[in-house]
């Protein structure tokens, strides 16, 4: 691509994957038992974007990667010290709540007027990546539903690869049923690509890049906007802990199927 | 900033490196406290602006690496009377910071042995079964006798009560929001850059490595060689690089780092109808052994740290602290409290109890030294995060007069602007008394405490006992601590078996010296295992090599003592193949206990068998 890409990543935080977390009811409606004090980290699944985001703008000369966040600023500013080390992107951030309880057509609606506010929006360049799923926000319907609001038609999910043809044509493999991938080619951005895992590993943590992602990370944390999601529209019926209790052991030599079996046993629990 | 590859050799990637006015090591209270010194006046705009010299043009370059993978993880809560944090916070509205609340009340309790097992000396058996006689007057019926009077050297009265955690990623977001300064956590610094006596900088962790740190192919990243006109050392008591500058440079002429614990805590989600305060203060002694003191701090909200203390006086060679801490918390004073509660956080770290003595050379060229590590903490009064919070407040003002001077960041500068105002501060007045305050606990707990008290209520003019000798020389014998209780016979075959089974000594000896079961009940008596990942939610990242090392497997495999597999809070080290022991990365806490704990010295030098190294991982939790 002559150009590049302009990336759009849209990604906030979860609760660090180990923590314990305790549905209560708050005077906001339902929240996290000790939220506050949870450390955070960037949505898994949006980490994943973000790194298959800067793999392909290394490729593709002139592209920019955009990091949209839309979570408490105090959290998002210590969040970003851990994921700034890793790739280089800019941020823009929304300061409004990452909770698990947020509508997910609210919080589309902030991030799509957000991306339609990026200054030299090309949409002919425009790749929308998020998380296929999410770890805090409903089941990841977040990122379909900016599409929709952005009229992006060709919307993918489950990615786990992306590889541009000489001709600027995006080949995507998509996770279907059986462990199989679907292989579809789009000519040309625009584009939402909901990432699975993906193939890379995580990158390694670069200083340099750290210190050259602040530059643009603490001014646009300090101009976020507030974006007040969650005030109101939604009722919750009820919120309730799953029935089976976590039971924690530490096994280096079960082999996977075992590991699946006791999952499924688990699970089934409920 | 600058950068600049340099390569090392034709094999290996180039090691990058990058040049910025100020690198600090760690982010404990030190560092939070030059920080938030700093970043004033570097966000003053009513000031002139201090210029960078590595990246002319820019504003001062200032970053801080910090170890574990985010601000306020790994550390521990505490309880303070908060001079230094109220005189740089005077607004300081503990209401704002999770967890904090205003000290209320404040007990001693003497415990008695309501198990029957713990080791005590002739005298203190005759003093319990006397106040076990007077029970009805003493109101004993928890096993448990208030102290009547405590000096008030010992009180937090005015104080805080916080969770370390959370009182540094608040302190972090205030200096993260100026945008005048760096913290980087999950960035574990490898050592210090030092030529000719003088630190130029640090070197950041080899990443893409095997658990030798051999690189493992294309992931192989060298760690960063970062350059800095001052390297700000406040890595804590354990720490690489402060322990690689005392090496190196030698530590001021009898000064040695000699009395160390571990201090060992749960967070715990107190019941609802507990009768506890939040800014409740309850100070132990007696239980579970002597030589273990405990605490338990009240948050809001029904939240509670409870927690004790393993000396490196104490004898035993089996110190298990999370054994110690499950019977420590069903003591009849504390389980009243605690029945119901259930577990929300667990973590251990080592204290360094030389206080002044432990001091090493608090300034060089291109280098401080402040915190913990810089034998800040006063052991007479047990207090150690406002005087490191201070130290580092004291070299921020150093700094900023030296650039603001425009002079160079030399030891003699830095003598006369940090470690001068250092000297005329309370933290140096203070550590002064304190200084010989805990040589009675070389004799025994009741000469210890004879001892503190004498030298607190003297302004430290007396004392009793000695210095102690190096932490190797107190590690007992186990047929010396269970003299009377198990016969070295059957010590030898408890001995057998566990090595049979690859289990730990201390479950076996201590059930055998009549030390009852744990009823787990999987809320607050929980498996250590268990403490680990729903208490401690312990990981390390891959790609990184081991930092606990067994320099001499030989050592080890003559070692009868194993004291390291014992004392660590994790289970991360366990019995291994051929004796030596086996060590898990993935469980460690970065306690540090180990290193302090191994009793096997090599050449008869001040080292000892067990390196401990830069590491990355460790725990996830910022609640302690």
């Amino acid at each position: 691509m002559a150009n590049g890409f302009q990336i759009v990543v849209l990604g906030s935080i979860v609760p660090d994957p180990l923590q314990t977390l305790e549905p209560v009811a708050t005077p906001q409606g339902p929240g996290l038992k000790n939220e506050q004090m949870l450390p955070a980290v960037l949505d898994p699944w949006a980490a994943s974007a973000l790194y298959e985001a800067a793999a392909l703008a290394a490729k593709a000369p002139g592209s920019k990667v955009t990091l949209l966040s839309l979570g408490p600023k105090a959290k998002l500013q210590q969040t970003m010290m851990a994921v700034a080390q890793k790739v280089p992107f800019e941020l823009v951030a929304l300061d409004g709540p990452a909770g698990g309880f947020t509508d997910a057509r609210e919080v589309a609606a902030r991030l799509a007027a957000a991306v339609k506010a990026l200054p030299g929006l090309d949409r002919s360049r425009l790749l929308l990546f998020g998380g296929w799923e999410s770890a805090s926000r409903s089941a990841g319907v977040t990122l379909q539903l900016v599409g929709e609001q952005l009229e992006i038609h060709d919307q993918f999910q489950g990615v786990d690869e992306l590889t541009v043809g000489p001709d600027g044509a995006l080949r995507v493999l998509e996770r279907v049923e059986g462990g199989r991938h679907q292989v579809s080619v789009c000519p040309s951005p625009p584009a939402v690509l909901g990432w699975a895992t993906g193939n890379l590993p995580e990158p390694k943590n670069n200083p340099q890049v750290g210190m050259a992602n602040m530059r643009t990370v603490m001014p646009a944390l300090q101009k976020a906007a507030a974006a007040p999601v969650g005030v109101g529209g939604v009722e919750f019926a009820s919120v309730a802990v799953p029935k089976a209790q976590r039971e924690t052991r530490v096994v280096k030599d079960m082999s996977p199927d075992e590991v699946a079996r006791e999952l499924v046993e688990w699970i089934k629990q409920d | 900033m600058s950068s600049a590859s340099t390569p090392e050799s034709l094999e290996a990637p180039a090691r990058q490196s990058m040049a910025v006015d100020i690198a600090c090591v760690g982010f404990g209270p030190a560092t939070a406290g030059f920080l938030t010194t700093l970043s004033r006046r570097l966000a003053d705009a009513a000031k002139p602006p201090l210029e960078s010299a590595a990246s002319p043009g820019l504003p001062l370059q200032v970053v801080c690496y910090e170890r574990a993978d985010d601000l306020g993880f790994g550390v521990s809560g505490v309880v303070t009377r908060g001079r230094g944090l109220r005189a740089a916070f005077p607004d300081l509205d503990p209401s704002q910071i999770p967890m904090a609340a205003p000290v209320k009340d404040e007990k001693v309790l003497y415990l008695l042995d309501p198990v029957g097992a713990s080791r005590r000396s002739a005298a203190l058996r005759t003093g319990d079964a006397a106040i076990r006689a007077a029970r009805f007057a003493l109101k004993t019926d928890t096993h448990a006798v208030e102290l009547p009077w405590t000096p008030a050297f010992l009180h937090k009265q005015g104080g805080f009560i916080f969770s370390m955690g959370q009182l540094m990623q608040w302190m972090g977001a205030q200096v993260l929001a100026s945008g005048t300064v760096q913290i980087w956590p999950a960035t574990p610094v490898a050592q210090a850059l030092v030529e000719d006596g003088k630190v130029k900088g640090v070197r950041l962790l080899d990443q893409g490595v095997d658990r030798q740190g051999r690189p493992e192919g294309a992931s192989f990243m060298p760690g960063m060689d970062v350059l800095a006109a001052l390297t700000v050392v406040a890595d804590g008591p354990v720490g690489a690089v402060g322990r690689q500058l005392d090496q190196a440079l030698g530590m001021p002429e009898g000064n040695a780092r000699r009395d160390w614990a571990v201090g060992m805590k749960f967070v715990v989600d107190l019941p609802e109808d507990t009768p506890l305060e939040p800014g409740t203060v309850l100070h132990t002694f007696g239980f579970p052994e002597p030589e273990i003191f405990g605490f338990l701090y009240v948050h809001p909200d029904r939240v509670a740290s409870v927690g004790i203390f393993v000396p490196s006086w104490f004898e035993s060679p089996i110190r298990t602290s999370y054994r110690y801490l499950q019977h420590y918390v069903q003591h009849p004073a504390l389980w009243r409290y605690l029945k119901d509660a259930k577990l929300r956080s667990w973590g251990a770290k080592s204290i360094l109890e030389s206080g002044k003595r432990g001091e090493p050379l608090l300034a060089g060229d291109g280098f401080a030294r402040i915190g913990e590590g810089s034998g800040s903490t006063n052991v007479l009064t047990s207090s150690g995060v406002d005087e490191a919070f201070t130290t580092g407040v004291q070299l921020g003002e150093g700094v900023i007069e030296l650039l603001e001077a425009g002079k160079p960041l030399t030891r003699e500068n830095l003598e006369a602007a940090y470690v001068a105002r250092r000297r005329a501060s309370w933290v140096e007045a203070e550590g002064r008394v304190a200084e010989r305050a805990r040589d009675g606990f070389q004799r025994g707990v009741a000469t210890g405490l004879v001892g503190m008290a004498l030298s607190g209520l003297t302004g430290g003019r007396f004392a009793l006992g000695e210095e102690p000798p190096h932490p190797a020389e107190k590690v007992g014998t186990l047929e010396a601590f269970y003299a009377g209780k198990i016969a070295p016979e059957e010590i030898a075959a408890i001995k057998r078996d566990c090595e049979a089974k690859g289990l730990p000594l201390h479950d076996a000896l201590m059930d055998r010296a009549g030390w009852p079961a744990v009823p787990l009940d999987g809320k607050l008596l929980v498996s250590q295992q268990d403490a680990l990942l729903v208490g401690g939610k312990v990981q390390a990242p891959a790609g990184y090599a081991d930092h606990v090392v067994f320099v001499r497997p030989e050592l080890c495999q003559a070692c009868s003592r194993r004291v390291c597999v014992e004392i660590c809070s994790a289970e991360a080290i366990r019995p291994g193949d051929g004796g030596t022991p086996a060590f898990d990365r993935e469980k460690c806490v970065h306690c540090g206990a180990c290193l302090w704990s191994c009793p096997e010295r090599i050449d008869g030098t001040d080292q000892v068998n067990l390196s401990f190294r830069a590491g990355a991982g460790g725990l996830h939790s910022a609640e302690n």
